[in-house]
């Protein structure tokens, strides 16, 4: 086994300097995108914080928070689901963290399918990328934006989590990959807790 | 070094108690949608339990609890980006509003 291959896992080798953080290098990259993205979805909230004070006629199109509140319960509960698979990965149940971790990509599906049929409601009301019925076409650019970029997130983390449980179960991967797959989803719950309030609650009609 | 060792010694317990703690705070936000006040406040109001449920999340969810120099990290760089994004923005609005040819 090569250094390289050592220092991959997290072993340290003597002659090579102490991983930073003491975190394998594996999961100290995912920290780094997660910390970059962290950056990426600050920039979007803030942009969109800023022009909706900046424009006087931003319109408050939601009329039911149903839709929304179940997108939440799901996508936290997934991130519960995840954490018993990471868990019985590393208690050595393979089986059990395979199971754990397409319940928690069947939650994320869900979440996206949901996701798109309130898309698909809103564009049928007349919203677009570049124009919405209710007043400032600014609105549907923000919105589609954010939510988008999160959904793109969500579906890509779907395809990683059933990429990595496969291998996991096939014996290629182990419990710290899961453990890193997990971070990812994490981190798409964690921006959903700040996409609700500044992207939806704050905009539901009265 | 956080090991998969340390995180087997933790039992599931801790992590329904936050769970069912971040699901609480995200019922919260809800209340606080549908309550009589003002816009600003109501953004305060989401904000601020907002960041305590992504706290949770962070130090429990993503074991950041366990390793306090990756935390500081995470806060001091998210907190730098953060701090930057507000000077830029607000700068960029009084540059756009205040030249003589906004108005």
């Amino acid at each position: 086994m090569s250094q390289a291959d050592l220092t991959m896992q997290g072993v340290s080798t003597g002659s090579m300097a102490e991983p930073a953080f003491s975190v394998p290098a594996k999961k100290m990259a995912m920290w780094v995108f997660i910390i970059a993205d962290t950056a990426t979805f600050a920039g979007c909230l803030v942009a969109y914080g800023f022009i909706r004070n900046g424009t006087p006629d931003w319109p408050r199109p939601f009329h039911s928070i149903t839709n929304v509140a179940l997108m939440t319960f799901i996508l936290l509960t997934s991130s519960l689901t995840m954490l018993i698979g990471v868990r019985s990965a590393q208690k050595g149940d393979k089986a059990g963290a395979f199971r754990w971790t397409m319940i928690t990509a069947a939650a994320g599906i869900l979440f996206a399918a949901l996701h798109l049929r309130e898309w698909m409601g809103m564009i049928r009301e007349g919203a677009t990328l570049f124009h919405n019925p209710w007043g400032t076409p600014l609105f549907g650019s923000s919105f589609f934006s954010i939510t988008g970029l999160h959904l793109l997130h969500v579906t890509g983390g779907v395809v990683a989590l059933i990429a990595v449980g496969l291998r996991y179960r096939g014996g290629r991967y182990k419990a710290d990959d899961l453990e890193i797959t997990g971070l990812y989803w994490h981190f798409v719950d964690l921006v959903w807790m700040f996409v609700v309030p500044l992207v939806y609650l704050l905009n539901l009609a009265h | 070094m956080t090991t998969a060792e340390d995180h087997k010694s933790n039992g599931l317990g801790k992590d329904l108690v936050v769970y069912f703690c971040i699901l609480a705070l995200a019922a919260i936000q809800f209340v606080i949608a549908y309550q009589s006040i003002d816009g600003s406040q109501m953004f305060v109001r989401m904000l601020i339990v907002a960041i305590v449920e992504g706290t949770l999340a962070l130090l429990f969810f993503m074991h950041l609890w366990e390793n306090r120099g990756l935390l500081w990290f995470f806060v001091i760089f998210t907190g730098f980006v953060l701090l930057a994004l507000q000077y830029g923005w607000t700068d960029s609005f009084r540059l756009s509003h205040g030249v003589p040819w906004a108005k």
